[in-house]
């Protein structure tokens, strides 16, 4: 934006705020400097339309322009900029509730949500929140730059800010990487329908998705996008890493309400595996399957008697665990490898067995007698 | 735009902080002191209409240090927008669900005079959930607070090995969604990051009687580029992957991922530790289809064969 622009604009803000009347165009390009409404037809037509384009933009950022007419006998509207409604309301912050929320907003590692809440921080400083300049400094006010005692002296370097020794050494830090995520924000934002491209896991083609996006949610690291899906007339929950194409809003905002009962992170989770249903048996052996042994409990008698059945089991354990579904839990049993046998169900067994037979294939060094199958040509794989 | 809504905050800010340093008030809008000085000529010559010296903003300058004299009618911070309102308030809320922060309760008070300010139902459809380990994180808070040594039983995942060590904690960081310990390891004599739920439970952090004491070169790690840095021994191992497996590259840091023709993928991961490359491997099961180099094949086929041989006789050695 030009410097002459931005003038413009400053002016008519202020010009608009300093009138208790509503001022016509006519005035407003009398008054405001910058504005040269001229004489001809022509000049003032270019005057209207740049007024227009300034009016637009003083709303686009927030700025409450009033339209409305003073006199009874002229239907010429005019505007206005109510200052009590332009400007933030008292928020009397003490020091330790800036300071607690100066840490929340640095929270957010990515520019989209960073900046936007260091802004709201600044304003609310400018409010009239006690604060020392000092202890503003950057996004994050309890700052562990400052070297060995990292978290320790954080509160107490920062003057004023004594009371939050609570927060000291403590660093939360959320991502929204995801390339879908500003234009999801946004729609949900203005409450607008969204059409993207979206792949679900073990599915080689994308769909096409048509959603009215109820809300967004962090959740163990990852953004989801929950809303009702339009096409198959049901809420669905869509993890935002897997929309693989832009996200384009469409049709109107404000385009429908959210039920008031949406409980984003109860779908979200919903969407992970339910209670465990079934108990696995399993051998461990000493000293490993640590993780394992945490969530499990160790084998009643008549148990360890089935697992005679199998055979004799020296060195190890035997391990009642609950599981719930049968590929996560046979792909976390088989990743201890030696250290960890699955007696029982039998489906989960086999399972196991399946796996460790297809790592052993994958795996086998080529022989002359059998070459390995050639690799599907991929391009720019890394190092050979 | 962003100019435009930055010089409206400008003249208030400046005005809250009088005497303000030219190098503080830049940084704290993130802006070099030449962008300012930019700013501030912009703003000493718009004003009311009239344009005379008493209806134009009035800034003042002492040696670096700046002070709005005449605000105009600028003089208080314009109205929350949308997205400032809720990045700030979802972010709030995210720490209120926070267990043992004792400054939570300055918090809450904040969080509910902005409520007040901007609308209570402002931003509920925007949430994060920090999902916290509710008793350790409250243990170590609380040992960072008295500024005290633990020992911790800390599950090593790559190695399937339960460890007992002395950790000085520093901080306490959520990144990508998981919670970790930072602090110097006695046993590494290193900066060390444990994650909260590999720590064994509440009976695995005891808060000893001695003082936390890093040593002053001890230095917290930069986590901008994620958790995991690859260190100099690290061995890139390609994985060819089934359309199924396709979410490894969501979980785990890949340095490289390349579509295959039909629908799967060629990741390149580095890898420290082959033990962990090994577990990932035996996991995925026919979902991996090639690893390389031969040498990390071996080894991952040696220790598959040794599992495959738990399931043969019966006998396990």
């Amino acid at each position: 934006m030009s410097r002459r622009r931005l003038e413009r604009l400053l002016n008519l803000t202020m010009c608009l705020m300093a009138t208790s009347r509503f001022l016509t165009v006519s005035q407003i390009g009398e008054m405001v400097d910058g504005y040269e409404p001229g004489e001809s037809e022509e000049a003032r037509e270019a005057f209207r339309r740049m007024f227009e384009r300034d009016k637009q933009s003083l709303r686009e950022i927030g700025i409450p322009v009033e339209t409305g007419s003073d006199s009874a006998f002229s239907d010429e509207l005019g505007y206005r900029i109510p200052r009590g409604d332009y400007a933030l309301g008292e928020i009397p912050l003490d020091p330790d509730e800036f300071a607690a929320l100066a840490l929340a907003a640095s929270l957010w590692s990515s520019e989209a949500l960073a900046a936007p809440a260091a802004s709201a921080l600044r304003k609310l400083a400018a409010a009239g929140a006690p604060v020392r300049p000092a202890a503003l400094r950057g996004p994050d006010p309890l700052a562990v730059a400052s070297g060995p005692a990292a978290g320790f002296d954080a509160a107490d370097g920062l003057g004023g800010l004594g009371s939050t020794d609570g927060f000291a050494g403590f660093e939360p830090r959320v991502d929204a990487t995801e390339p879908a995520f500003e234009a999801v924000l946004a729609a949900v934002q203005a409450r607008r329908e969204v059409r993207f491209p979206y792949r679900r896991p073990g599915q080689t083609e994308d769909t096409e998705r048509h959603l009215q996006p109820w809300g967004v949610l962090s959740w163990r690291g990852r953004w989801y996008l929950v809303g009702h899906d339009l096409n198959r007339q049901a809420s669905r929950v869509f993890r935002l890493s897997r929309v693989t194409g832009p996200v384009r809003s469409v049709g109107p905002a404000e385009a429908f309400t959210v039920p008031p009962e949406v409980d984003l992170r109860a779908m979200v989770s919903a969407t992970e595996p339910t209670e465990p249903t079934r108990t696995a048996l399993l051998w461990v052996r000493r000293g490993c399957g640590h993780a394992l042994r945490r969530h499990g409990r160790p084998a009643g008698p008549a148990r360890a008697a089935a697992a005679e059945r199998v055979g004799r089991l020296p060195g190890g354990d035997l391990l009642e665990v609950e599981f719930s579904d049968l590929e996560r839990f046979a792909r976390w049993a088989v990743g201890y490898g030696p250290d960890v046998v699955v007696l029982e169900p039998a489906d989960l067994r086999g399972e196991v067995v399946r796996r460790l037979r297809a790592t052993v294939a994958a795996t086998a060094p080529p022989t002359p007698a059998a070459p390995p199958v050639a690799r599907a040509a991929a391009v720019g794989t890394g190092p050979r | 735009m962003d100019r435009f809504s930055r010089l409206l905050a400008l003249v208030p800010w400046l005005r809250a902080h009088p005497g303000v340093s030219l190098e503080d008030a830049a940084s704290e809008f993130g802006i070099t002191e030449r962008q300012l000085r930019a700013d501030l000529d912009l703003l000493f010559v718009c004003g009311l209409p009239g344009g005379a010296p008493g209806d134009l903003i009035d800034v003042s300058y002492s040696g670096d240090r700046v002070t709005v004299v005449d605000p105009q009618t600028l003089d208080r911070p314009l109205r929350l927008s949308a997205d400032e309102a809720m990045a700030l308030l979802v972010a709030a809320r995210a720490l209120t669900d926070v267990p043992g922060l004792t400054g939570r309760e300055a918090l809450d008070r904040a969080v509910r005079k902005v409520e007040e300010a901007v609308g209570h139902e402002s931003a509920r459809h925007v949430r994060v959930a920090l999902d916290p380990h509710d008793e350790v994180l409250a243990v170590l808070q609380e040992a960072i607070r008295l500024r005290r040594r633990v020992r911790l039983r800390y599950l090593v995942w790559a190695r399937d090995e339960m460890t007992e060590r002395e950790v000085d904690p520093m901080r306490v960081l959520v990144r990508g969604g998981y919670w970790y310990l930072e602090g110097w390891c006695r046993r590494a004599s290193a900066v060390r990051l444990f994650r909260l739920d590999r720590i064994d439970g509440r009976a695995g952090v005891d808060v000893l009687d001695v003082a936390a004491q890093p040593p002053p070169d001890a230095t917290p790690r930069d986590t901008a580029e994620g958790v995991y840095q690859p260190g100099p021994d690290d061995i890139p191992v390609r994985l060819d992957l089934d359309p199924r497996a396709r979410w490894v590259v969501d979980y785990y840091p890949v340095s490289q991922a390349c579509d295959l023709p039909d629908g799967g993928v060629s990741v390149v991961l580095r890898v420290a530790d082959l033990a962990w490359l090994s577990r990932l491997v035996l996991g995925l099961g026919e979902l991996v289809r090639e690893v390389e180099p031969a040498s990390v094949a071996a080894s991952v086929h040696e220790v598959a064969g040794r599992a495959l041989a738990g399931y043969g006789d019966g006998t396990i050695g």
